[in-house]
C-alpha cells in the first residue's frame, strides 16, 4: 500500500501531467480512450472472451468517438497495478478491471488519479476520488435455469457443481442451482467439489469424472476451461456451460450455456463518461437489463426446455426469483422466512451453503 | 571441419565482461527477426493462424516482410529499450528489480560455492508467509518495531527453509538440487493452504487472500510518487555488503575456494559442511526478505497470485551477472526491463505476454552458449585430429 | 463401493499417471547417461501444443504423436548444443527451456485456444472397450499401452543389452568410458533427444487424451511431478511405473475423497494431498541418498560437464 498524503498524491499528479507525449492530453475533440485488463487470454472460450465480446460491442457503437486497449494475462497483484498505470499514461481515461483480483490494483489507481474512470468487475470497495464504481452480472439468475433443468433432466435426484473457491458469486451459483432443483425435485441433492484452482484443465476433468462416479447425472461447472463439458460429453451427463456458448465441446450434452453479456453495460457506462453524466454507482445487472442470458437450449424434451424458458422470462418480469424464501442453510437456519426474499447483500456476500448441498464449505 | 577447443592458459575477463552484454543484444537481434516471423502485425488483436493466406507476388512478399521486420523492430524497442527511455518508468523497474536482485546475490554466492540452491521461490514464499504471520498478530497494534519484525520473521522463515535441503545435503548426501526444487513446491501449497484457510480475510468475502497491511506493516515508499520502496535500497545495500564480503572476506574466500577446488578446501581447513549451511542461510534468508518485501510493499498481502516465478529468475539474473553481485544488479535490472517492457509491448503492439519468457529464455541460452568462450578459445580446424585417448591418460583431469 | 465404481476410478488414475509416466521415462534415461535435464515441463508443453496443432490441422491424432515426439525432442536439442558441446550449466540450461518451451508453446498456441478436438479412440474392438467390465484393460488410449510396452522396453535396453550398459557407463563414469572409446557426448545427445521425444508424447497425452482443447499451460506442472518421480523411483524403470501410479493415485485420491465427502479430507487438507508427492519424493530422496549400498543411487556424473584434458 503506497503512502496516501497530500504530498505524494500531488507529487503523483505532478510527475503524471508532466509527462512527455507517451501519456497524450486528452482534448474535447480527441476520441475516448478506454482500458481493458483481462486475467487470462481473450480466446478462453469463456470468462474473457465475454469480456472482449463485451469490448467489440461497445466499440462499434461508439465508431470514431472512443478507441479502446486491452492487455490480456494480467496477474493479480502489483503487475496489475503498473499495468493500470501504463493504459493510464497512454492516455486511457476509462478503464474497466475485469475480474475481482485486480479489485486493490484498481482502487489504487483510481485513488492516484482523479481524472480516470474506473469501473471494478466483481469487487466491492470505493476509492476517496468517488471515480470508481463496481460492476457485476446477476449470474444465479442462469444457474436457477440450469438447476430447473438439472431438476427434471435428473433420474438419480444427484446433480454436481464443480467448484472453485468458496467465494460469494461461487456459493451463490450453487445455492441457486440446488434451491431451483429443488422445486421441481424436493429431495435434489447437489454433490460440490472444491478444486481450490480457477484453471487446470485435467484436474477439472478428473473432478468431473470423480463427481459422475459419485453417482451425479447433471453436472454444471465454475471454472475457466470448458474441459468438464468435455468429460460429460463422453460419459452422457447432462451439462451447462459459462460464460459463453460451449456446446462446441459438448455437441449433444452441454444443453444450453450461460452467456455474459457484457456489452449493454460497456456501452452504457461509456457513454456516462462521454456525456460527462458518469456517476459512481455499483451496477448488479442480470437477464432483464440484457446482460445475462442462456444459449439455445438443445436436445431436450420439449417440457424440460419450456420450464426453462418460463423461469427465464420470470426473472425478467420479476415474476420467478429464485431468492425467495422459505430458504434453509444446511445447517437448518433459516435465512429467508416465507414470504421474505434474500437482498442484494445477502446475495453479494453468501458464505453458506443451503440445505440440500452435499459438501462444506472449506475453513 | 570442426570445433577445437582450446583451453585459455587463464579465464578471459574481456570475456567474462563482454558475454552477458553480447548475450543481451544478440536476444533484442534475433527476437525482433524471430518476431517480425511468427507474429504477423496486428490489425486488431493477435490471431496466430491467419484465415485466408495471402496472394503471392513481389509486391505483397516484400511489404510482408517489411512489416513483419518493422513490427519485430518494434515488439524489441518496446520491450527493452522503451521502459528506459520512459522516465516514469523508472521507478517500476527499480521495484521489479528488487526482488530478483536481492535473491540473484544470494543465489550468486551459493553457485560460487558450486551448491545449487533451485528452492530460492519456496524460500521466498516462506519468507512472506513467516511475515504475514507475525503481521497477523500485530494486526491491531501500531508501532516503530512492528515492520522490522516482519521483515526479520521473513528473513529467518526463509533461512529456515533453505536449511531443509542444506540439512539434508550434510546429514543424508541428498542432492541440494533435487530436494530444494521439491520443497519449494511444498512451499507453495502451504501457502495455497494458509490463504485459502486459516490466515484468510475475514472481511474479504471468502476471497483467496489475506487481509491487507496496515500502515505500520508497510514498507515507506522513499521517492514521493512512485512507487519504490524502502526495500530496494536495503536491496542494494545488501548487493554491495555481500560483493565486499566476497571480493575481501574470509568467507567469501572460503565460499570461492569450495567451490572452484574442494581438495584444496579441505586441506585449508575450510568445512564443506560449514559452508552447505552457511550457503543455504544467507540464500534462502535473502530470499525470504525478498518475499517479505513484497508483501509489505507491492503486494501489500498474500494472495494465490504472490509466486511470481522471481525465485527461479533469479538464477537466470545471478547467471547473466556472472555471479557477481555488482553484476546481479545490472542482471536485475535488464530483467526487470524485460518485464516492464513486455507489459508496454503487449498494451501498445498486442505482443502475447508469452513473449517476455521467451525474451528471457534467450538471453540466458546465448549467455550459456557463449560462456565457453570465457574458458577456452574456440578453432575450427579442417581435418580430425589425432585421437586424443592418449593425451588424456597421461594429463591429469583439470576443470 | 461396487465394481463399476472401483473401474471407474482405477480408470481415472491410469489416465493420470500416464503423462508422468512418459516423461519420466525419457528423463530416466537422461538422468542415467549422466545428464539433468530440468527442462520437462517445457519440453511437455511443446509437445502438447505440437500434438494439439497437428490433430486440428490433419485430424490425425497417430500422426500427432509423431509430431510430438520430434518436436519435444527438437526443442531438447537446444539444451543439448549448449550443455554438451558448449558445456553449459545444465541447471541453468534446463530451467531457461522450461521458460522458453512454456513462452513458445502460449505463443504457438495462442489461435488454437477454444477449440475442441477428436481425442483417441480406444484400439481394441468396442466388444472389449467398452465392456463395464472389460474397459479396465482394453478401454485405454493407445497411449497408455505405449507407457507400459515402453517401461519394458526401456528396463530390457538398460539391462540387458550392450548400447544400455554403454549409457549407464557413461553416467557412472565418463571419463573411463571415454577412454575405452565411447563417444560419451554422443551417447549424452541420444539420451537428451529420447527424453525429448517421450516429454513430448507425455505432453501430447493432455490434448490427445485427457482433455481435447488447447489452454496455457495446460501440463499443469507434471513436469516437475516427473523429475521428481524419476528421483523417486531410484532411477529403475519398473520402480519408475510404481511410482507414476502411486503419485496418480494420490492425485485421484483427493478428488474421489472431496466427491464422496468422506474423511480423507478431514485426514489432511486438500493442500497437503497436493504436496504430498513431493514430501514423498524428498523423503525417499534422504532414505536413498543416505544408504551407502549404492543400489538404486543416483548416477554417479549426474549434471556434471563432460570435460575429457584434451
Amino acid at each position: 500500500m503506497i503512502k496516501l498524503n497530500r504530498r505524494t498524491f500531488v507529487a503523483g499528479a505532478a510527475a503524471a501531467a508532466s509527462l512527455p507525449m507517451l501519456a497524450g492530453r486528452a482534448s474535447a475533440a480527441d476520441p475516448l480512450k478506454v482500458g481493458y485488463i483481462y486475467v487470462g487470454p481473450i480466446n478462453d472460450g469463456g470468462w474473457n472472451t465475454a469480456h472482449e465480446a463485451g469490448r467489440q460491442q461497445m466499440l462499434k457503437k461508439f465508431g470514431d468517438k472512443v478507441t479502446s486497449q486491452y492487455v490480456e494475462n494480467v496477474p493479480e497483484g502489483p503487475d496489475a497495478e503498473r499495468v493500470l498505470r501504463d493504459l493510464y499514461n497512454q492516455g486511457n481515461r476509462l478503464l474497466y478491471a475485469t475480474s475481482f483480483g485486480f479489485m486493490d490494483s484498481a482502487v489504487k489507481v483510481a485513488q492516484a488519479f482523479p481524472d480516470v474512470t474506473v469501473e471494478m468487475c466483481t469487487g466491492f470497495k470505493p476509492s476517496s476520488n468517488n471515480n470508481l464504481s463496481n460492476y457485476n452480472i446477476r449470474f444465479h439468475q442462469a444457474r436457477s435455469v440450469f438447476g430447473t433443468m438439472a431438476g427434471m433432466l435428473s433420474k438419480t435426484g444427484v446433480g454436481a457443481y464443480l467448484a472453485t473457491y468458496p467465494v460469494p458469486e461461487v456459493v451463490s451459483g450453487i445455492n441457486s442451482f440446488t434451491l431451483a432443483a429443488r422445486r421441481v425435485n424436493p429431495n435434489f441433492k447437489t454433490k460440490v467439489i472444491w478444486l481450490n484452482t480457477w484453471y487446470d484443465p485435467a484436474k477439472e476433468a478428473d473432478g468431473a469424472r470423480a463427481l459422475i462416479d459419485q453417482g451425479a447425472d447433471v453436472m454444471t461447472q465454475h471454472t475457466d476451461s470448458p474441459a468438464a463439458v468435455q468429460v460429460c460429453e463422453s460419459k452422457g451427463v447432462p451439462t451447462f456451460g459459462q460464460g459463453s456458448d460451449q456446446s462446441q465441446f459438448g455437441p449433444t450434452m452441454c444443453k444450453s450455456s450461460s452467456l455474459d453479456l457484457w456489452g449493454a453495460f460497456y456501452t452504457t457506462r461509456t457513454q456516462a463518461v462521454l456525456d460527462k453524466t458518469w456517476k459512481p454507482e455499483d451496477t448488479y445487472w442480470g437477464m432483464k437489463e440484457g446482460a445475462l442470458d442462456i444459449a439455445e437450449i438443445k436436445n431436450v424434451p420439449d417440457d424440460v426446455k419450456a420450464a426453462a424458458l418460463k423461469v427465464k422470462q420470470g426473472w425478467i418480469d420479476g415474476s420467478y426469483n429464485v431468492y425467495s424464501g422459505p430458504i434453509k442453510a444446511q445447517d437448518g437456519t433459516v435465512k429467508a422466512a416465507e414470504g421474505a426474499a434474500l437482498n442484494d447483500g445477502d446475495i453479494l456476500g453468501m458464505n453458506w451453503l443451503v440445505e440440500g448441498v452435499d459438501g462444506t464449505m472449506p475453513s | 571441419m570442426r570445433l577445437k577447443f582450446e583451453k585459455r592458459p587463464e579465464p578471459s575477463r574481456f570475456m567474462l565482461y563482454a558475454t552477458p552484454v553480447g548475450a543481451v543484444i544478440i536476444t533484442m537481434i534475433i527476437g525482433a527477426i524471430l518476431f517480425g516471423v511468427i507474429v504477423p502485425p496486428p490489425s486488431q488483436g493477435f490471431v496466430a493462424t491467419p484465415a485466408v493466406p495471402p496472394p503471392v507476388d513481389l509486391g505483397t512478399i516484400l511489404s510482408g516482410i517489411g512489416s513483419h521486420l518493422s513490427f519485430g523492430l518494434q515488439a524489441v524497442y518496446q520491450v527493452f529499450i522503451a521502459p528506459l527511455v520512459t522516465s516514469y518508468k523508472w521507478g517500476d523497474i527499480a521495484v521489479k528489480a528488487s526482488p530478483l536482485i536481492l535473491i540473484g546475490v544470494g543465489l550468486a554466492v551459493g553457485n560460487r560455492a558450486a551448491i545449487w540452491n533451485i528452492g530460492a521461490e519456496g524460500q521466498y514464499v516462506v519468507g512472506g508467509l513467516a511475515g504475514v504471520g507475525i503481521g497477523l498478530l500485530t494486526q491491531k497494534m501500531t508501532g516503530v518495531w512492528i515492520l522490522p519484525s516482519m521483515l526479520l520473521a521473513g528473513l529467518i522463515g526463509g533461512a529456515v527453509w533453505g536449511a531443509i535441503p542444506a540439512a539434508l545435503k550434510n546429514w543424508f548426501n541428498v542432492n541440494e538440487t533435487l530436494s530444494s526444487l521439491m520443497m519449494t513446491y511444498v512451499a507453495i501449497h502451504l501457502m495455497n493452504h494458509m490463504v485459502t484457510g486459516p490466515w484468510k480475510d475475514p472481511s474479504g468475502f471468502s476471497f483467496p487472500q489475506t487481509p491487507l497491511v496496515t500502515p505500520s506493516q508497510t514498507l515507506p515508499i522513499i521517492v514521493p510518487g512512485t512507487y519504490v520502496h524502502l526495500g530496494v535500497v536495503i536491496t542494494l545495500i545488501i548487493a554491495v555488503v555481500v560483493w565486499f564480503l566476497m571480493s575481501r572476506s574470509l568467507f567469501g574466500f572460503q565460499v570461492r575456494v569450495v567451490g572452484s577446488a574442494p581438495n584444496a578446501a579441505r586441506h585449508g581447513g575450510f568445512s564443506q559442511k560449514a559452508t552447505v549451511w552457511m550457503v543455504f542461510l544467507l540464500s534462502g534468508g535473502l530470499a525470504g526478505l525478498a518475499g517479505i518485501f513484497e508483501v509489505t510493499g507491492p503486494f501489500g498481502q498474500m494472495s494465490l497470485g504472490f509466486p511470481q516465478n522471481y525465485g527461479f529468475t533469479a538464477i537466470i539474473v545471478a547467471f547473466l551477472g556472472r555471479l557477481n553481485p555488482l553484476g546481479v544488479i545490472l542482471a536485475g535490472i535488464v530483467l526487470a526491463v524485460t518485464y516492464v517492457g513486455g507489459d508496454l509491448a503487449q498494451s501498445s503492439l498486442q505482443l502475447p505476454n508469452a513473449s517476455k519468457g521467451i525474451f528471457q529464455a534467450m538471453m540466458l541460452f546465448f549467455l550459456l552458449a557463449s560462456d565457453i568462450l570465457i574458458r577456452y578459445r574456440v578453432r575450427f580446424i579442417s581435418n580430425a585430429p589425432a585421437p586424443v585417448a592418449s593425451a588424456a591418460a597421461m594429463r591429469s583431469p583439470a576443470e | 463401493m461396487s465394481v463399476e465404481f472401483l473401474i471407474s476410478v482405477i480408470i481415472t488414475i491410469v489416465g493420470a499417471s500416464t503423462p508422468i509416466l512418459l516423461a519420466g521415462l525419457g528423463e530416466l534415461v537422461t538422468e542415467k547417461s549422466g545428464v539433468l535435464n530440468l527442462g520437462v515441463e517445457g519440453m511437455m508443453l511443446v509437445g502438447a501444443i505440437a500434438g494439439f496443432a497437428t490433430v486440428d490441422m490433419t485430424g490425425s491424432p497417430w500422426l500427432a504423436v509423431i509430431v510430438a515426439a520430434l518436436a519435444g525432442a527438437g526443442v531438447s536439442m537446444i539444451f543439448a548444443v549448449l550443455t554438451l558441446s558448449l558445456r553449459a550449466n545444465q541447471v541453468a540450461t534446463g530451467l531457461a527451456l522450461t521458460i522458453f518451451g512454456t513462452g513458445l508453446s502460449t505463443l504457438i498456441g495462442h489461435g488454437y485456444t477454444g477449440r475442441p478436438i477428436k481425442p483417441f479412440t480406444t484400439i481394441f474392438p468396442d466388444a472389449l472397450a467398452l465392456h463395464p467390465i472389460g474397459r479396465v484393460l482394453f478401454g485405454y488410449s493407445p497411449l497408455v499401452y505405449f507407457s507400459f510396452i515402453m517401461v519394458a522396453l526401456v528396463a530390457w535396453f538398460l539391462n540387458s543389452t550392450r548400447p544400455g550398459l554403454i549409457l549407464r557407463a557413461v553416467g557412472e563414469n565418463d571419463l573411463s568410458a571415454h577412454s575405452i572409446g565411447y563417444s560419451v557426448i554422443g551417447v549424452r545427445y541420444g539420451a537428451v533427444a529420447f527424453g525429448g521425444a517421450m516429454a513430448g508424447i507425455g505432453g501430447a497425452t493432455f490434448p490427445l487424451v485427457l482433455t481435447p482443447l488447447w489452454a496455457e499451460g495446460l501440463t499443469g506442472g507434471r513436469g516437475w511431478i516427473a523429475i521428481a518421480l524419476v528421483v523417486f523411483s531410484g532411477w529403475k524403470p519398473t520402480r519408475l511405473l510404481a511410482g507414476a501410479y502411486f503419485f496418480g493415485l494420490l492425485g485421484t485420491l483427493e478428488l474421489y475423497a472431496k466427491a464422496s465427502g468422506t474423511v480423507f479430507t478431514a485426514l489432511l487438507p486438500s493442500e497437503g494431498w497436493a504436496a504430498l508427492p513431493y514430501l514423498a519424493t524428498v523423503i525417499v530422496l534422504a532414505v536413498i541418498s543416505a544408504s551407502k549400498s549404492g543400489g538404486g543411487n543416483a548416477p554417479a556424473c549426474l549434471g556434471r560437464p563432460f570435460s575429457p584434458s584434451a
